[in-house]
Order: C-alpha cells, then structure tokens, then sequence
C-alpha cells in the first residue's frame, strides 16, 4: 500500500489551493465544533473541581441548589450532631452552615449588570475548601460588615475591589480581601460572615450545610439518616456530585447547541470535500483505467481516493484543533442558567476532545469522500483508459 | 513456433440505446510465442477492441480467446484483473503515467501486486528501467522527461513484471520520428532479446514495418494487409 498511500498524500500536494481552501472549510467547522465541547467541558471541569470528594452537601429536599434551599436552625442543630462529621485540630466539628442569595451587580466598563453569588459563611467555610488562597488584604472579621471577593468578582464589578465598598442588603459592606480559588465556582463568589448576612437579606434559614466526613466510606450511612430522619426533610449529596450536577443542564445546552451548529456547518464542509474529490476523480480518469488495467481491483481503486479524503479531513482536523487548543487562554464569564449566577470558566481541551474532533474531521472526510471513491471504483477500464 | 494467443471465432457487439453495432465479425487469429504482429486499419475497424480482447480488459459476446493456454472468456472481473497482473504489460499512445510517482514508482507499481517485498520490487524496478535506458532518470518525475523517455518508461513498467504479452495500442502516436524509432528499437529488442510476444496496433507503417507479422482489420472483419499497406511498410 505504500505507493499508493503517497499516490493519495501526493495527488493532495499537486493540488495544493484546492486542498487548502476544502480543509480549511473542515478546518472551520472542526474548531467550532472542538470551541464549543471545550466550553462545555470548561464550564464541567469548573463546578467539578469546586467541589471536595470527602465533603457533604446538604439542601432541602428537591430544591436542586443551594440558591432554592431553605434549612431551619433547629433541622440544621440535628444535622451539627451527626457522629460522622470530622474533627479539626482544635477539636471543632468541620461543619459550616452558609446562606446562598443571589444579588445583582453592575459590571465595570458599564457592560451591563449580572447575578453574582453572596455566601454566608462560617468559621469553617475555609477549612472545608482549601483551594483557596487569600491573594490581597485578609479574611472578613466575623460580626462586621466585611467581605471577600473572588478573583473574577474583583476584576469585573463595579466597586467590588479590594478596599471598595459594595452596597447590599441594605447596607454597605467593605473589601477587605480577594481570594483566588483556581479554576473553580468560588472565584465568581462573594464571602461575608453568615450571621451578618442573614439578617441583611432578612433570611431566617440556612442555604445549606457542608461537613466534612471524618471517613469517606460513611457518605451512605450518613446520607441514609439524613434523607430518613422523620425531623428532617434534607438531601445529603458529595460536594463534586451536587457541583456537577449544577453544571448539567448548561453543559448539556453547550453541547447539544454546540453539535446542532456544527451538524449544520459539516453539511457545507462535506459538500466542498465531495466536489473537490469528484473533481479529482474526473481528472484523474486516464490514472484510474491504467490502475486498473494494471489488476488494480475496485475496492484498491475506491481505498486510494477514500484516503486521498480522509487526509482532507484529517489535514482539516488537526488545523482547527490547532486553532481551538489557543481558545484554552480565553476566559469566558456567563451565566450559570441552572444557578442563576456569573460563573467565569475557561474553555478546557481533553484529550477526549481532541479525539472527538479528529474523528469528526475523518468522518466529515469520509462522508465527502465515498460517493466520488465509489465512482471511481465504478468506472469501465477502456472508457477511463480514453479519458486522454 | 507453439502459439500463445489463439483467438477463437470472435464477435464483439457495442450497444447504443435499442441498437446494436457489431465491432468484431467472427474473428479468428492465432499468434505464436515470441512473434511481433502488428494490427492496422482505418479507425473504427475494431483493432483497439480486438487488442483490449487479448490483453483481457473487455470480454468478447462471441467466442473463445485461450492466452498461453487459458481460456480467459472464462474468467471472472477479479480474475481477469489477477491475470493481467502476472500475464500482460500494457503500453499506451500517451504513456499513460502516474504524474504524481518518479519513474521509478511508476515502474514499480504493478510489482505491488506481486508477493515481492519492497527491496525486490526497488530492485526489479531498476532492473526494468536500465533496460531501458534510463537508469539515470529513476527520481524524474514524468513532466521532467521527453515523450520519448516517458514511453520507454511506460514500457519498463509494461515489462518489470515479465509478462508473458505486451499489448501496444499505438506506441508511438505521439512521439516525434527520433523517439518512435528508439522505441520500435526497443521493442524489436524485446522480441528477438527475450522472447517477448507483442500484439501492437498501429496506423504507423514504419512501426508496423518492425513487426513480424502484419493484420488488417476493416469493418470488423480480418484479412491480411492489402498490398498498397504492404507496399508503404516495406
């Protein structure tokens, strides 16, 4: 198969404009394509990694996220006694009761206003998330008017900077640190004092509780006397699995939008690569009767030029992946529609994407491909051998 | 001489719509082993039909054509494919090359069909090409050689795999006088060097002059040359 391998890869070469302008069409298509799984994955791997496997989550049954949750304090006082919460060195239960309500911000450079996250938080909250790192100033002191912005907060909203002032809950409230939890839902947070919070928002519940198990193989124990306890009417969730479930919906969007577009655009991109190869079969017809006249079989015929444009695709393949993999330095910051909140989140290549996108590109190719091969293959030797 | 092509009572029909238009009319012709023959006549009288017949790239309506014993109007589509393979080189007016293969893969493109590895094929190839002379021109692509030469490389690639017939549908048509007399050279080499039988067509008289035998085709029908074609040949 050698010769005819580079017969294929170099019949490409020969017509090198011809070539260009059908996998850069592929090339368009497969970065669209790969563009838009990489946000969808970048928005899963964010919420994914906001949560800690060992941690515990609980919300009101049925209520989805925090933001619909509602815990009263005495449901919350049965949950702080559970045996299976761990200990920390000093000898406290890492637990943290926290209030989740959404606000409205405008965004600096008046690009118009968004929902931002505010989170009541307890003396634990940041024992129980350590991917995050102060990165200005210092933590909120408890029963002040204080606050801790997320990294993407601080940037993005007006007067949410370090030593500004954000008015909300009908009081102002002063930056007093910035905080960087990585590639993670918390940047898009705003973190104050849970007793100060609650009052402000004139909220007499808890959003949710989070502990951590002080042995991970008690999540189904726990989780059991928590959904059964006859006082309780609470959900018990691993912090990843309630993280991954909020990007669900939005991530599932991206993808199907992301597959409908580029089902639509393939369309175009297979119709260039079928012209293209119906027109290399027809000037190649004289080639084709003396492969075949020298015992070239039908199906080698047919191989040679289904390659000829599978190395299309693939040539289309890797430029937009090329092209895509740059989108990774991008951040994008949108609304989460599952949490009503900004969530910013970087587009995210895997290697499963990559593979998803080369076999699309093969596949693009093959579609274009076939018909024209399968012609090819068809035709009689002594017309093809006329074909001068 | 024992022959090697016996054609039996041969019709070829084309059909077009409802008609039919008879090509060949019940042609009988019988080629020794070693032999030149060359086939003449007017165009449309059937002589590259006759040529596709023997070389197994058309099968006839009518009758039996038996190559070194075989009868190949027996033969299926892949089995016919499979004997030209091993059985028949082919050598075309406009050579007919790979314009994206050196002369050297266009020589060795039939060996792929072969059990040969890819050292063996490199080595027949060469072989077959400094037969013919241009053993110098292996990695020339065809744009970068003379019609001459690109003959001489499509007859390389019609003998690399030492076919028991070659079959030359006017040779040299397109060549200038210089080049279609080293050509006919080479291929009267072939014959008196190494036994090659060649079934040539041709209008050209000088080439036809190489042959050792002369057919003539007129209206389907085969006869021996009429004496003003002998005359122009001699």
């Amino acid at each position: 198969m050698g010769i005819l391998f580079f017969y294929s890869f170099r019949n490409l070469l020969t017509r090198r404009l011809t070539t260009s302008l059908t996998a850069l069409g592929m090339a368009l298509v497969v970065f669209v394509f790969s563009a838009i799984i990489m946000l969808a994955e970048g928005l899963q791997k964010t919420l994914v990694d906001t949560g800690f496997y060992d941690n515990v989550v609980v919300i009101r049954k049925s209520s989805v996220s925090e933001v619909q949750s509602g815990i009263d304090r005495d449901q919350a006082a049965i949950v702080t006694t559970r045996p299976e919460i761990a200990i920390d060195t000093s000898g406290k239960p890492m637990i943290a009761k926290e209030l989740v309500v959404l606000i409205t911000l405008q965004k600096r450079n008046g690009n118009g206003a968004s929902n931002v996250v505010i989170r009541g938080i307890s003396e634990s909250s940041f024992e129980l998330r350590p991917q995050i790192h102060l990165i200005e100033g210092r933590l909120p002191r408890p029963g002040s008017s204080e606050i801790m912005v997320g990294k993407s907060i601080s940037g993005a909203f007006n007067n949410a900077g370090y030593n500004e002032r954000l008015f909300f809950g009908m009081r102002h409230w002063r930056v007093v640190g910035v905080f960087d939890a990585g590639s993670t839902g918390y940047s898009s947070e705003i973190w104050g004092d849970v007793d100060q919070m609650m009052p402000a928002f004139r909220r007499p519940v808890y959003s949710s509780i989070l502990f951590r198990l002080r042995d991970t193989r008690e999540f189904e124990s726990v989780k059991d006397r928590i959904e059964t306890d006859p006082r309780l009417t609470l959900e018990a969730k691993r912090e990843t699995v309630y993280y991954r479930e909020q990007s669900e919906m939005m991530a599932t969007f991206l993808r199907i939008l992301g597959t409908s577009l580029t089902l639509i655009f393939s369309i175009g991109a297979v119709v260039g690569a079928m012209i293209t190869m119906y027109a290399a079969v027809a000037n190649r017809t004289s080639e084709i009767g003396v492969l075949r006249a020298l015992g070239f079989s039908r199906l080698t015929i047919l191989a040679a030029f289904l390659m000829e444009s599978l190395f299309l695709g693939l040539t289309g393949g890797l430029i937009g992946l090329f092209f895509a993999s740059f989108m990774q330095f991008i951040t994008v910051s949108t609304t989460n529609f599952q949490t009503f909140s900004e969530l910013a989140f970087n587009f995210s290549l895997t290697v499963t994407i990559a593979v998803q996108s080369l076999s699309f590109s093969l596949f693009m190719g093959f579609a274009g491909g076939i018909l024209p091969a399968f012609r090819a293959s068809r035709m009689n030797i002594i017309d093809a051998l006329r074909d001068v | 001489m024992p022959s090697i092509i016996d054609v039996q009572n041969v019709s070829k029909y084309y059909h077009r719509g409802a008609e039919s238009i008879q090509v060949l009319d019940n042609i009988s012709l019988t080629i020794e082993t070693g032999q030149f023959l060359a086939l003449m006549g007017p165009s449309g009288s059937g002589k590259s039909t006759l040529l596709n017949l023997i070389a197994g790239l058309d099968q006839a309506d009518q009758g039996r054509i038996v190559v070194d014993g075989l009868d190949i109007t027996r033969l299926s589509e892949t089995q016919l494919a499979n004997w030209r393979a091993g059985h028949v080189g082919f050598i075309f007016q406009f050579y007919n090359l790979i314009p994206v293969l050196t002369a050297l893969e266009n020589v060795e493109l039939p060996l792929m069909l072969s059990r040969l590895n890819r050292k063996e094929r490199r080595e027949h190839a060469q072989t077959a090409l400094a037969l013919v002379s241009l053993d110098d021109r292996m990695r020339h692509y065809p744009r970068q050689l003379s019609g001459g030469q690109q003959q001489r490389v499509a007859i390389a690639r019609a003998i690399v795999t030492d076919p028991t017939l070659l079959v030359a549908d006017e040779p040299t048509g397109d060549l200038d006088r210089n080049s279609a007399e080293d050509v006919l050279t080479l291929l009267d080499s072939l014959t008196r060097d190494l036994g090659k039988t060649i079934v040539m067509v041709t209008h050209d008289p000088r080439a036809a002059r190489k042959a050792h035998v002369m057919k003539y085709l007129e209206k389907g029908l085969l006869t021996d040359a009429p004496q003003a074609v002998v005359s122009e040949c001699v």
